[in-house]
């Protein structure tokens, strides 16, 4: 897992295959674990070319992009490379007039939607992590609020390029948007946190960037009414982009986004408060806190807070904001989705975490869902179930061992020891 | 080989007595033909055995009896399928799941319905309308064809333009493997942890296993829906105006095309009343909030009147807006009556390859004498070419072929699919290679083998095999089966 433990013949191979490869410094660490190589490939071949220098060394990788979101997930139990994916930085093709763009795996959502904005489209993908790569993004599977309208990257993904863990480059779907030949390896690899290849480059169907949009906020003093406000939301004829919920202490707000016409969100927006009552109120703007996870993505180590996601059917929002009550948990989320996240302070007992954990898992569970750990330190994430109970776990290590028989990428960061 | 076949039939027949009812058990010769294809009625085979569950339970039963005894089975809906997807394996057996047909749950407050495979796709938007939402995905056939089917192919239709594919509406199931395990895949709530495997299954075509109940996501009915027919005397015009509506921002519920031919046949078939002289229709569906919607029927007509509209219908009430329906989503079967025979293409192109990709189609057609109908969804690219031909003219059915095989390669030449919708099933698996590499082949293929290392699930299906020359894919004769036995009224 150290630079000395590369045997000189593996050191050589993995710098003949790249360019550009470095010993790993502090900076580099993958959840405290420190890589022995650093190697930045500028394409797709030379991507392939370390994989098979690793594979015939019998090296573990780990992917990274920006390393935005690199301690997520289980620290991996080995990482003599570090596949630093930032070089592959283009946007390759808009296709402006057929709603599509491919980009690298290292290019930022943010310079992928500056192109596509030009010509007032977007990648419905909410920016929940600052700095994040496409590659990043598909990994882990981020999204934020506008997902409850667009749904999240499987709903977006149409075509995929992947360096496998043999240094096979292999392509699947394309650049349309309808499309049923072969099997769908994109969706495979969304989430999957780099452990079954290595996704060197993408393309997305993309949204027109609506003319007008408003927020319409509303305070909620307790889980029923968030429900019930949640509910009036979902069901009426306002078509919300988003329906998001922030809460602690037992409290919180509603903001239903609207998006569409001028004069169609201005109606809609006036229809939306006269629902939700006097308390309402609408403005241009985002929650201060935007499309942003409930924790602090820039802490490092020890300074993490416990970070969590929530899944439950839409009906079971009341039930998950109580369990919060009294574990320190704040959460905000996609109420019109079922997906909301929870943090706790980085300070909080590894005890009492273990205690939260719990309760908002068991609450998840009786509403369909599950709470997973996304980030913590290192003493949580050794003492909690991370990811709780997985079905189809034999299914998915089957599917593992296809693509990656020696266990060689990202081994241990995710579900099941996968 | 074939003693060994013979005895796993004979062994899997045992275990389907002791499992169904009688009445689920068909061995019969006769009966069994009747079974022998599914809507691409060229390819027939007849199944040694054909058994029809009636739960999920006696379902896994035949296929852990099928995997102990190395059995090719194969899973079959309402068998409305246009690929050969659900086409038997003579020295298997066809799992049949007409009977299980129940809605299990309407969830109006979480926007869930779970469903059994057999249910047929317009009863989902039926049980769930009295609650104010429908099932988006709805193929031509949604009135006859069965979930269990859609899921397989991932077959979508008209709404999918706006509301997305199957795949982005079924996000739970469970699922037989072809070990005859069950698991839950996905669930009622999203993102569930691991990988997405139910993303896999859906359009996997029945080679990965079996559905025995899906979890799909009900969408809101809309406030508004405008149809609006309107005629062009080209179809370079339709496509004109097509674009420009998607150019403006605008996302219809629905953009369809029909060329001159397209609307011959329908009118032909449904009487639909199509404007006279028109030489494409566009079929554009507006919907959701009232307020937009009446401001987007106004750009679309605008639209429309700048690229050469010379009449638009805006349908005014539900019988006008089924008309304008009808005649596109029977188009398919309505050509069988101005042709003996057709081939139905599926292929997909990028949007802004229309106009180049109908003139290419237009020149094949000239240079090769054979006509070309053309029924497609504009707004997302998915192309329906119908090729006519009479099989009694000698060379007839060959030159409609090449043909239709060269209107895939112009697809894959513009950055395209080989299929949009019905699947490459028996079909298409030998265009397979055209589209992707032997490493992307290969790739798929790591996911077949974790599912199905015995090769057992419909084998020989999506993905290329040695095939025997002269076998010819794709050929329809008059009406689809279904709509011949009176099951269905239009396809």
């Amino acid at each position: 897992m150290t630079t000395d433990t590369i045997e000189a013949a593996a050191r050589e191979a993995v710098t003949s295959a790249c360019a550009d490869v470095r010993d790993a410094e502090q900076t580099d660490d993958v959840d405290g674990v420190r890589p022995g190589l650093v190697a930045r490939p500028a394409d797709t071949g030379q991507v392939s070319e370390v994989m098979k220098a690793c594979a015939a060394h019998d090296l573990t990788v780990v992917p990274r992009g920006r390393g935005t979101k690199l301690s997520w997930g289980l620290a991996p139990t080995s990482a003599d490379v570090l596949l630093d994916l930032s070089a592959l930085d283009q946007v390759l093709d808009h296709a402006a007039g057929d709603l599509i763009v491919a980009a690298q795996a290292g290019a930022l959502l943010h310079d992928v939607q500056q192109v596509v904005g030009e010509a007032g489209q977007r990648l419905a993908l909410d920016e929940t992590v600052p700095g994040s790569t496409i590659g990043g993004v598909l990994g882990a599977n981020t999204s934020g609020p506008r997902r409850t309208a667009t749904g999240t990257a499987r709903d977006l993904l149409i075509g995929i390029t992947m360096v496998r863990a043999d240094g096979v480059v292999a392509k699947a779907g394309g650049r349309v948007v309808k499309n049923v030949a072969g099997y769908d390896i994109g969706k495979l690899m969304i989430g999957s946190r780099g452990t079954l290849g290595v996704i060197t480059d993408a393309t997305f169907r993309l949204h027109p960037v609506p003319a007008a949009h408003r927020w319409v906020s509303v305070p909620v003093a307790d889980p029923a009414r968030a429900l019930t406000v949640a509910q009036a939301a979902v069901h009426s004829q306002v078509v919300p982009t988003a329906i998001e919920v922030e809460w602690a202490d037992g409290t919180g707000t509603l903001h239903v986004l609207l998006e569409g016409h001028v004069d169609g969100v201005a109606g809609r927006a006036e229809a939306l408060r006269s629902l939700l009552g006097a308390e309402a109120t609408e403005s241009e703007d985002a929650p201060a806190d935007g499309a942003t996870y409930p924790w602090d993505v820039t802490a490092t180590a020890d300074r993490r807070s416990t970070a969590l996601k929530l899944t439950f059917v839409l009906s079971g929002l009341a039930d998950v904001l109580a369990a919060a009550a009294d574990t320190g948990a704040t959460l905000r989320g996609s109420a019109g989705s079922g997906v909301v996240y929870a943090a706790l302070d980085p300070d909080t007992a590894v005890g009492d975490v273990s205690i939260a954990l719990e309760r908002l898992r068991n609450a998840c569970t009786a509403q369909g869902g599950t709470t997973v750990v996304v980030d913590a330190p290192a003493a949580v994430k050794s003492a909690v179930d991370a990811w709780g109970p997985i079905p189809a776990l034999d299914l998915m290590r089957r599917v593992k061992d296809q693509f990656d028989p020696d266990y060689r990428l990202a081994p241990g960061r995710f579900v099941g020891g996968i | 080989m074939a003693s060994d076949s013979s005895a796993g039939i004979s062994n899997v027949t045992d275990v389907a007595r002791r499992l169904l009812p009688e009445a689920g058990v068909i061995t019969d010769r006769a009966r069994l033909r009747t079974y022998e294809c599914d809507g691409l009625a060229h390819y027939r085979v007849t199944p040694a055995l054909v058994v029809i569950p009636e739960d999920a339970a006696q379902l896994a039963g035949l296929v852990k009896a099928c995997a102990e005894h190395a059995v090719p089975f194969v899973a079959r809906g309402s068998g409305t399928g246009l690929s050969g997807g659900a086409l038997p394996h003579a020295e298997g057996i066809l799992i049949v799941t007409s009977r299980m047909r129940a809605i299990r749950e309407v969830r109006r407050d979480d926007q869930r319905a779970v469903v059994e495979p057999g249910v047929i796709n317009l009863d989902v938007t039926r049980a769930a309308t009295p609650y104010g939402y429908y099932y988006a995905p709805d193929p031509s056939s949604q009135q006859i064809c069965s979930i269990g089917g859609n899921v397989a192919e991932n077959s979508g239709g008209a709404h999918c333009l706006k509301y997305g594919f199957t795949t982005n509406h079924v996000i739970g199931a469970d699922f037989v493997t072809p070990d005859g395990d069950t698991v839950t895949l996905g669930g009622a709530a999203p993102d569930s942890p691991g990988y997405d495997l139910l993303g896999a299954v859906v359009g996997s075509e029945g080679t990965l296993g079996i559905v025995t109940s899906a979890t799909v996501r009900l969408v809101r009915l809309p406030e508004e829906v405008r149809t609006i027919l309107v005629g062009f005397k080209t179809t370079d015009q339709a496509g004109a105006a097509t674009s420009a509506i998607i150019s403006a921002g605008i996302v219809p519920a629905a953009i369809e095309m029909m060329d001159a031919l397209a609307i011959e046949a329908a009118e032909a078939a449904v009487h639909c009343n199509y404007p006279d002289g028109a030489g494409a229709v566009l079929v554009i569906e507006l919907d959701g909030a009232a307020i937009e919607v009446e401001q987007e029927y106004a750009e679309v007509e605008r639209l429309c009147n700048d690229n050469g509209a010379f009449e638009q219908r805006l349908a005014t009430d539900p019988a006008e807006r089924q008309l304008i329906w009808k005649g596109r989503k029977s188009a398919f079967a309505a050509v069988g009556r101005i042709s003996p025979d057709y081939i139905v293409q599926d292929g997909v192109i990028p949007r802004t390859a229309l106009p180049e990709v109908l003139k290419a189609i237009a020149d094949l057609s000239a240079s090769s004498g054979v006509r070309v109908a053309n029924v497609f969804h504009a707004g997302d690219g998915n192309l329906h070419p119908l090729v006519l031909f009479d099989d009694e003219v000698e060379g007839a059915g060959d030159a409609a072929e090449t043909v239709s095989g060269a209107i895939l390669d112009l697809c894959i030449e513009h950055g395209g699919s080989i299929t949009g919708e019905h699947g490459v099933g028996m079909d298409k698996a030998k265009y397979m290679p055209r589209m992707y590499t032997d490493e992307d082949l290969d790739t798929m293929q790591l996911v077949r083998c974790a599912f199905d290392p015995q090769n057992i699930s419909n084998p020989g299906k999506v993905f290329p095999t040695p095939r025997l020359c002269g076998e010819v894919p794709g050929r329809h004769k008059g009406a689809h089966p279904l709509q011949e036995a009176g099951v269905a009224e239009v396809f």
